[in-house]
């Protein structure tokens, strides 16, 4: 299966996005805000007086009503039957989340799982994983949190450790590791539901959405589609708008799970994991629609250690991209304000936000309107910048999106498991044929209508890289601006 | 003609309804189903009263635990506060508390004070007596008002009351840090970014875990 693009597409001289394969954990942090404030030599050292607080942390046992109903749930049998259950507890063993049914009333399966994890811990060993049938418990340890994951997908459990990292950096985004670790050096005992208020909605959001999004799979982003001047534009218009603001870091424009573009301070880069949570955060809060909001935020792959400030917008009321800007300064929201307005003014002007919106409204194009009968849906991911394209879906999959994400997932782990990673696949059966491949610049997963013969799926994957590779330019985000 | 620029800080226990009185007040809406708010949320919003333009700069802030840390951000400075509580949630009423001390340990300035008892539809549910809020509001120097956002009884009382109020304190005190301008055309004059204090982000935050005492020891450099 050769083909003669002599570059994969997509591919750039610099991405915008980090490109490590592994989502595991904060061993490399890309960056450090340390390191920003002081290249950029903010000369006033304010000694903000960080009162270390060991107050009384008084227990909040209000809540604690019995409720029968939610008693009932958790011993049905729908709550049994779920496909995966995630549950987030302390080291001590204290319930922190659970994706079904109040962990309140499930303490004693905490319970279970705090005790299996240190069992297994008391002989120098760290438990991974149980199989019982199709059934598969997974445990990840990351200090000072257990996650487990119970699950009856047929995911495997690479995957679902990675589904449970992100819900561990989701946490971390919202209090930071160092914040997450220095309460627990305080208190082994804490109960941080209370610090985690609405953040279940977030988490609960990112299981969801981590299910069904390939993006999470793969580890990449998808970008909108537009034509290379118009992205380019975009891009001036907010680097115009930002270049004199010191200390500004990231400026981000999203709409509808797609990036549009995204501007970095040079030398930093963005991981796919931390744009993840981004993405997440924006589409489950309907909130930062009603106005302009200054958040602080952290990014774990970036730097578990401390927080962003972001100004979080939407354009404008008549296009619903959502901006934001990330610094790391926490005084400059008004500064930042007025940047997003001139950002907005210049877009109208150039009719770049006509041009979003036309793209948000036509949908990509399906695999037979672009000239390819024999595909159903494909999933191009260029490793080199972490972006990936998909054709919108058509039918079977548009009522049953389940499945094609489940054939995904299972090519997805062949290619990638530990033990005897594939490079290249072929499977058919009565359903559908499934082509997966994997090379050094690019992995591609095809969708065939199952009575393909081997030599015109190969045919049609180098038609269809072709096909990409001519339009990389409208479907990627290639150029890396920066400030 | 006079126009005043004041800062408002909206303060309160999460899910009271903060955001929907500022929402039902900015733009006269109402939505059932909105999300915690994130951080915070700037709205500003002009009010003519008695011939003085009074142009209110609106902090919504969070009111989730996590974001107590950014609190003192938005209150610094502040000329107005609003201090919102459900009257059908005992515990959203004693929080107050927390919030109240708060600010008078660490703002200097004199400050209007709001105490809004929301939620005043559902008054059949009412934990919180209408005479004990005002009693309470009494004793802190406050004004009390009760509303509902969803059913729109009310919230316009709560920010003239404000903007009122800080026409009085223009009034009466000389250390107050309003902003006062005597022409109409203040469209392009913004709030000075330094009213937020640098604080050094590389560090984590340190953030009081509890309700019940002061999150920070920062005493309030005075402004313009």
């Amino acid at each position: 299966m050769s083909s003669n693009l002599e570059v994969e597409p997509g591919a750039a001289s610099e991405s915008v996005l980090v490109t490590t394969d592994s989502f595991d954990n904060f061993d490399h942090m890309s960056s450090s805000l340390e390191e920003i404030k002081n290249l950029n030599a903010l000369a006033e050292n304010d000694s903000n007086v960080e009162n270390s607080n060991v107050e009384n942390f008084d227990e909040i046992s209000e809540n604690l009503s019995i409720n029968n109903e939610e008693d009932d749930f958790v011993q049905s049998k729908e709550w049994a039957c779920k496909n995966k259950h995630v549950f987030v507890l302390s080291m001590a063993g204290k319930p922190i989340y659970s994706r079904y049914g109040n962990e309140d009333k499930l303490a004693w399966l905490f319970g279970v799982m705090q005790t299996l994890v240190s069992f297994v811990q008391s002989n120098e060993d760290t438990i991974r994983s149980i199989h019982a049938g199709d059934t598969k418990f997974v445990f990840l340890i990351k200090k000072p949190l257990i996650l487990v994951a119970v699950s009856r997908t047929q995911e495997s459990v690479n995957q679902l450790c990675s589904q449970l990292n992100y819900v561990f950096n989701q946490i971390a985004s919202v209090l930071t590791l160092t914040r997450l670790n220095k309460i627990y050096e305080q208190r082994q005992n804490y109960d941080l539901r209370r610090l985690l208020a609405g953040v279940e909605r977030l988490i609960d959001h990112l299981l969801d959405f981590s299910e069904k999004e390939p993006s999470f799979t793969l580890g990449a982003v998808q970008c909108l589609s537009l034509a290379s001047s118009v992205r380019d534009n975009i891009s001036s218009a907010i680097v115009g708008a930002c270049s004199k603001i010191k200390n500004l870091v990231f400026a981000i424009l999203l709409a509808n799970n797609k990036l549009i573009t995204l501007v970095r301070m040079k030398k930093y880069c963005l991981h796919p994991a931390d744009l993840h949570l981004i993405f997440n955060l924006v589409q489950a809060s309907e909130s930062l629609k009603t106005a302009e909001s200054w958040t602080p935020l952290c990014l774990p792959r970036f730097d578990a250690s401390g927080f962003l400030y972001g100004h979080v917008s939407y354009l404008a009321e008549d296009c619903q991209a959502c901006l934001l800007l990330l610094t790391v300064e926490r005084d400059v929201f008004f500064a930042l304000s007025e940047a997003k307005q001139r950002i907005v003014e210049k877009l109208r002007r150039s009719n770049c936000l006509e041009a979003i919106n036309e793209s948000l409204s036509a949908k990509e194009e399906t695999c037979i309107v672009a000239g390819f009968p024999e595909l159903r849906h494909y999933l191009y991911k260029c490793k080199s910048t972490a972006q990936f394209y998909q054709p919108s879906l058509t039918p079977p999959y548009t009522k049953y999106n389940e499945r094609l994400t489940k054939l995904y997932k299972r090519a997805h782990n062949l290619l990638h498991c530990s033990t005897r990673p594939l490079k290249l696949l072929f499977e058919k059966n009565s359903d559908e044929a499934i082509l997966a491949w994997d090379t050094r610049g690019f992995e591609l997963y095809v969708v065939f209508e199952p009575l393909i013969d081997t030599n015109s799926a190969i045919n049609s994957v180098g038609r269809l890289l072709n096909w990409i590779k001519k339009r990389e330019e409208k479907l990627f985000h290639l150029n890396a601006p920066t400030f | 003609m006079k126009t005043i620029v004041g800062k408002v800080v909206v303060l309160g226990h999460q899910g009271v309804g903060k955001t929907s009185t500022v929402i039902r007040y900015v733009e006269n809406s109402f939505s059932q189903h909105i999300t915690p708010t994130v951080g915070a949320s700037f709205f500003s919003c002009k009010l003519l009263i008695d011939d003085i333009t009074v142009k209110l700069q609106i902090w919504d802030t969070a009111g989730q635990e996590r974001f107590k840390a950014m609190a003192p951000m938005f209150y610094r400075n502040a000329n107005a506060a609003l201090i919102v509580f459900d009257i059908t949630l005992r515990q959203s009423f004693e929080s107050m508390q927390g919030w109240v001390f708060e600010l008078k340990q660490n703002v200097d300035n004199p400050m209007v004070l709001c105490v809004v008892g929301n939620k005043s539809d559902l008054a059949k549910n009412r934990q919180v007596n209408r005479d004990e809020a005002i009693q309470y509001a009494k004793s802190i120097g406050a004004t009390y008002h009760e509303c509902s956002a969803m059913h729109d009884q009310g919230v316009g009382l709560v920010f003239d009351d404000v903007a009122r109020g800080l026409i009085r304190l223009l009034g009466n005190s000389s250390d107050h840090n309003l902003k006062v301008y005597d022409s109409e055309n203040i469209d392009n004059i913004m709030a000075n970014s330094s009213e937020l204090e640098a604080t050094d982000t590389g560090k984590e935050e340190t953030v009081n875990l509890s309700i019940n005492s002061i999150a920070h020891g920062n005493t309030v450099k005075k402004c313009c």
